[in-house]
C-alpha cells in the first residue's frame, strides 16, 4: 500500500487555483522533498493530506480519506505544519502531559530523553524558549510518537544553520526508518539534499518534476564549457544555461557524460541549480524535464 | 452537556485501531479540558480575586460605622433574617457576575485564540476530533464555571460567617441570631439550583452564540456577537417600536429566569429552600426553545472548526 496516494487532486480558492489536479504517490520508507517557490501549492497539497482542508478528486492516506477521517488519521500521522504553532502559554511539562494524554502513541520517556540532550527546561513556558529550542521542542514530541507518515512543512525557517544540521541529523538518526514515511518543505534546499530519497518540483498547483534521487544523479549533469566549445555544447540542447565569472554552466538532462565530458568538467548539479533551471524557464511548460 | 455523544464514534475507531491505540475515549476529552484551564487562568483566577475583593469589602462595613449587627435585635423576626442574609447574597451575586463576565470572554475568544496564535495547526495534528475539543471548551461555562463559582462562593460565605461571629463574640454580643437566621445549607442548595438553572441553563443560547460567532470572526469576536443583537433590536425598535428582542437577550444574559423557576420571588431569601422548584423550571417551553437553538449553535461551531485555519 502506497503511504500517500492522490489522483486529479485539485483545490480552488474562489478564484487562485491552488492545485490543479495532481497525481502523486508516495511509497512507505520514503523522504520525499515537496520543493516549489512561495504559492506554488505545496502547502495546500500538505494541509489537504493532513485533512485540513476539502478538495476535489481522489487522496488516500494511509488508506484513509484525510479529509472524513482526520481524527483517526492523526494517531498514524504527526506533523510540523510551520515552526512556532506550539501554544506561547503552554508550559513544556503541560505539552508533555497533554501529549501523552491525548496520543495512544506517544512514549513519554523517549521525549524527555530527547529534551535531556537540550537546554530546555520542564518548568519553561514556550514563549520564553528561542525560536530553534521550539522547534527542537516540537520535533522531541513528534519523534515520541510512533506515527507511520511525518509531514513537515518549512520545518527549520528562520533557524540558524547549526539548529538546522541539527534537526535534520536527529531525523534521520534518531526517527527515521524504513517503515515511516517523511514528505517535506522546504527553500533550504541545500539543507535537504542529502537527507531526501525522493525530489518533487511543484509550481502553479502542478508537479513539474517528480523524480528519485537516484535517478537525480544520474540523470542530470552539469558541465563548464569555455567560450569556444560553446556553440558545439549548445548543439546537444542542454536544458539551461547560466554564466559564472566569464564561463557558462550548461545543464543537461538525459545526456551521455561521456559525451559531456569533451567540453569540460562535468559534475552532478545541486537541487536549486536544477530548481532555477526548471522554474527559470516557465516551470509550467517545461515538458521536458516533467516526463 | 451531552458528554455521551462524544463517545459513541470514538469507541467504533478504537476497536480498529492497532494495539496500544486502546484509550478511553473520554480521554482527549479530560485532558482538552484542562488544556483550556491550563490556557484560561481567569476561569479560576477572576472569581477568586472577585471573592478577595467581597470578603476585604464584608471586613471594613464590619469594622466600619454602619454596620447593623448591633441593632439587629430591636428589629422584626422578620426583617431580622433579611438584614442578616443581606451582605451574603451581595457577595454571592458579585461571584455570579463575575461568573457571567468570564463566561463571556472565555466564549468569545474559545475558538478564535488559537487560530490568532496559529496553535489550532498544532491541537489538529493531535488525534482529538473537532467535536471533543468543541465539548471540552463547552464544558467551561456549563460545567466548569458554575461548580467553581459554587465551590468558591460557599468558601467565601464560610469566611464571612466566621468573621462575623467573632466580631458578634468580640464585642460581647451573641451569636445566636446570626446562626438561627442564617439557614446556611438551604441558602448553598438554592445558590446551586440558580447558578445552573439561571445561569448555565436559561443563557445557553447566548453562551453557544458566543462560542459559534469566536469559530468565525477573524477579529474583535465580541463586536461580532454583539452586532446582529444590537441591529436586531435597533431594526424592532425602529418597526414596530417594541424591545422584545434586547429585552430576550438581555433577559438570558443576566439570568433573569421565568417566574416558575422560583416561587414568589418577591419573598427571596425567606425561606430559600422553597424557591426550588426545578418542576416548573423544566416545563418552561422558552427553556428547551433555548436549548435547541443553543445545540444548533454549537453544532454550527463543530463545524466551523473543522473548516478554519490559523488567521
Amino acid at each position: 500500500m502506497a503511504c500517500i496516494e492522490a489522483r486529479g487532486l485539485r483545490k480552488a480558492f474562489d478564484k487562485t487555483i491552488a492545485l490543479d489536479g495532481i497525481d502523486l504517490r508516495v511509497e512507505e520508507g520514503r523522504i520525499l522533498g515537496l520543493i516549489g517557490p512561495n504559492g506554488a501549492g505545496k502547502t495546500t497539497a500538505l494541509n489537504a493530506i493532513l485533512g485540513l482542508i476539502p478538495y476535489q478528486g481522489e487522496l488516500r492516506v494511509l488508506g484513509r480519506d484525510p479529509w472524513t477521517e482526520r481524527e483517526q488519521l492523526m494517531r498514524d500521522v504527526c506533523f510540523i505544519a510551520d515552526v512556532a504553532v506550539l501554544p506561547r502559554w503552554a508550559r513544556v511539562s503541560q505539552l508533555l502531559d497533554y501529549v501523552a494524554g491525548v496520543h495512544p502513541r506517544f512514549d513519554r520517556a523517549k521525549a524527555e530523553g530527547f529534551l535531556a540532550k537540550t537546554d530546555i527546561r520542564r518548568a519553561s513556558k514556550v514563549r520564553e524558549l528561542s525560536k530553534g529550542m521550539v522547534t527542537q521542542l516540537h520535533l522531541a514530541l513528534v519523534m515520541a510518537i510512533d506515527a507511520r507518515l511525518l509531514v513537515l512543512d518549512e520545518p527549520t525557517l528562520g533557524l540558524d544553520i547549526l539548529y538546522r544540521k541539527q534537526f535534520y541529523d536527529s531525523l534521520l538518526n534518531d526517527y527515521f526508518d524504513r517503515n515511516r514515511t517523511i514528505v517535506v518543505t522546504t527553500h533550504q534546499v541545500e539543507d535537504v539534499q542529502h537527507v531526501l530519497t525522493d525530489l518533487m518540483f511543484i509550481n502553479h498547483g502542478r508537479i513539474v518534476l517528480s523524480c528519485s534521487m537516484e535517478e537525480f544523479e544520474s540523470r542530470y549533469w552539469e558541465v563548464m564549457v569555455s567560450p569556444e566549445r560553446l556553440a558545439a555544447a549548445r548543439a546537444l540542447k542542454p536544458m539551461h544555461e547560466r554564466q559564472v565569472l566569464g564561463r557558462s554552466i550548461l545543464l543537461f538532462d538525459h545526456t551521455d557524460r561521456q559525451q559531456l565530458a569533451a567540453f569540460g568538467e562535468v559534475r552532478a548539479p545541486s537541487i536549486s541549480d536544477l530548481f532555477v533551471a526548471v522554474m527559470g524557464d516557465h516551470a509550467g511548460t517545461a515538458k521536458g524535464v516533467a516526463q | 452537556m451531552n458528554t455521551q455523544s462524544d463517545a459513541a464514534p470514538e469507541s467504533s475507531f478504537n476497536s480498529q485501531a492497532i494495539a496500544p491505540a486502546a484509550m478511553s475515549a473520554t480521554r482527549p476529552l479530560y485532558w482538552s479540558v484542562r488544556r483550556e484551564l491550563w490556557e484560561n487562568r481567569s476561569i479560576f483566577i477572576a472569581p477568586l480575586a472577585a471573592a478577595g475583593a467581597a470578603l476585604f469589602g464584608f471586613l471594613i462595613s464590619m469594622i466600619g460605622p454602619r454596620h447593623r449587627i448591633g441593632g439587629l435585635s430591636a428589629l422584626h423576626p422578620a426583617h431580622q433574617s433579611e438584614s442578616v442574609a443581606l451582605p451574603y447574597d451581595i457577595a454571592a451575586g458579585v461571584m455570579m457576575a463575575t461568573m457571567i463576565l468570564v463566561t463571556v470572554f472565555y466564549c468569545a475568544d474559545a475558538l478564535y485564540g488559537e487560530r490568532r496564535d496559529r496553535s489550532i495547526l498544532f491541537w489538529k495534528s493531535l488525534p482529538v476530533s473537532d467535536l471533543t475539543t468543541m465539548l471540552a471548551k463547552a464544558s467551561i461555562p456549563f460545567v466548569v464555571l458554575p461548580l467553581l463559582t459554587f465551590a468558591i462562593t460557599i468558601a467565601m460565605q464560610f469566611i464571612m460567617l466566621l468573621l462575623n461571629s467573632a466580631v458578634l463574640l468580640a464585642s460581647g454580643m451573641s451569636v445566636a441570631t446570626l446562626w438561627t437566621q442564617l439557614s446556611v445549607i438551604q441558602m448553598w442548595l438554592l445558590l446551586l439550583y440558580h447558578l445552573f438553572t439561571a445561569h448555565t441553563l436559561w443563557p445557553a443560547p447566548v453562551y453557544c452564540w458566543l462560542l459559534m460567532v469566536s469559530g468565525w470572526s477573524r477579529r474583535a469576536a465580541l463586536l461580532w456577537a454583539a452586532l446582529p443583537i444590537v441591529v436586531i433590536a435597533g431594526v424592532e425598535k425602529l418597526i414596530f417600536q417594541t424591545s422584545h428582542f434586547a429585552v430576550l437577550v438581555g433577559t438570558r444574559l443576566i439570568g433573569d429566569t421565568p417566574s416558575a423557576a422560583f416561587t414568589a420571588p418577591g419573598t427571596f431569601p425567606m425561606d430559600p429552600a422553597t424557591h426550588i422548584t426545578p418542576g416548573g423550571f423544566l416545563s418552561t417551553p422558552g427553556l428547551w426553545i433555548g436549548l435547541v437553538i443553543a445545540a444548533s449553535f454549537l453544532a454550527a461551531a463543530v463545524r466551523l472548526r473543522r473548516y478554519q485555519g490559523p488567521i
